[in-house]
């Protein structure tokens, strides 16, 4: 079973991918259209990378009409960061550790 | 902390503790010292040397990098998921020391996808930590 962050890294790590994911972060909401017509590739080929990003829960789908608008869910970056917050974590509760060490160290 | 510098994660943790490096070095590499704040360990301030540190959750594999008695101490750290490096640099103060731990590396599952997008990470973490920061 992928952890979260698996998908995550496997799902920005192609550079279009991730330019279009920025380009949602930057700008805000975008259609297919407008996101094709910079990203110097066919409209299939964005679809098909939005629809990965989808499926990685790093893009939200709003419908309006005909026009279908992609949005980034920065919120599903979050287990990017867990390793840093957990390991965080984890050497904050060793200094303190370290420091009574230390004081009774004294005696 | 992010650092957006390279493609690896880092935490830093630093405090000013009211101790003198020296006794904060013995505490760092004195195997029953080191046990009564990390871990149970075989620990051996030389280099190369090869250790455990052991807990109820699993185990920590690592290589001696660098031992500079009272200033710096390194030392690799890799878990069955995750390959790192944990470097301690202890600077005097007027009041004690400043002990500064970073802890850099990546899981080892993620190595694969760090390397492929070698070039593009920097500019992407960047791009992350300003996004999170408008989160808060």
């Amino acid at each position: 079973m992928p952890q979260p962050h698996d998908v995550l890294f496997r799902t920005l790590a192609d550079p279009t991918r991730r330019t279009i994911f920025e380009r949602l972060c930057r700008e805000g909401d975008q259609t297919v259209g407008a996101l094709t017509a910079r990203a110097g590739v066919s409209q299939p080929a964005v679809s098909k990378h939005l629809g990965i990003l989808k499926r990685a829960g790093l893009v939200r789908v709003r419908h309006e009409g005909r026009q279908t608008h992609y949005s980034a869910d920065v919120g599903a970056l979050s287990p990017l960061i867990d390793w840093t917050k957990q390991m965080t974590g984890f050497w904050e509760s060793r200094f303190d550790g370290l420091e009574d060490l230390l004081k009774r160290m004294d005696q | 902390m992010i650092e957006k510098s390279a493609e690896t994660l880092s935490v830093v943790v630093e405090r000013d503790i009211p101790h003198p490096p020296e006794k904060i070095w013995r505490a760092l590499t004195q195997p029953q010292l080191i046990e009564e704040w990390l871990m149970k360990n075989d620990f051996k301030p030389i280099l190369d040397h090869r250790f455990n540190l052991s807990a109820d959750w699993g185990t920590v594999d690592c290589q001696v990098r660098a031992a500079e008695p009272n200033k710096t101490l390194s030392y690799t750290w890799d878990t069955k998921d995750l390959r790192s490096v944990v470097t301690w640099t202890l600077t005097p103060t007027s009041t004690g020391t400043l002990l500064r731990m970073e802890q850099t590396g990546f899981r080892a599952d993620q190595q694969p996808y760090y390397r492929g997008a070698k070039v593009g990470w920097p500019r992407f973490l960047e791009t992350m930590e300003q996004v999170l920061a408008r989160l808060d």
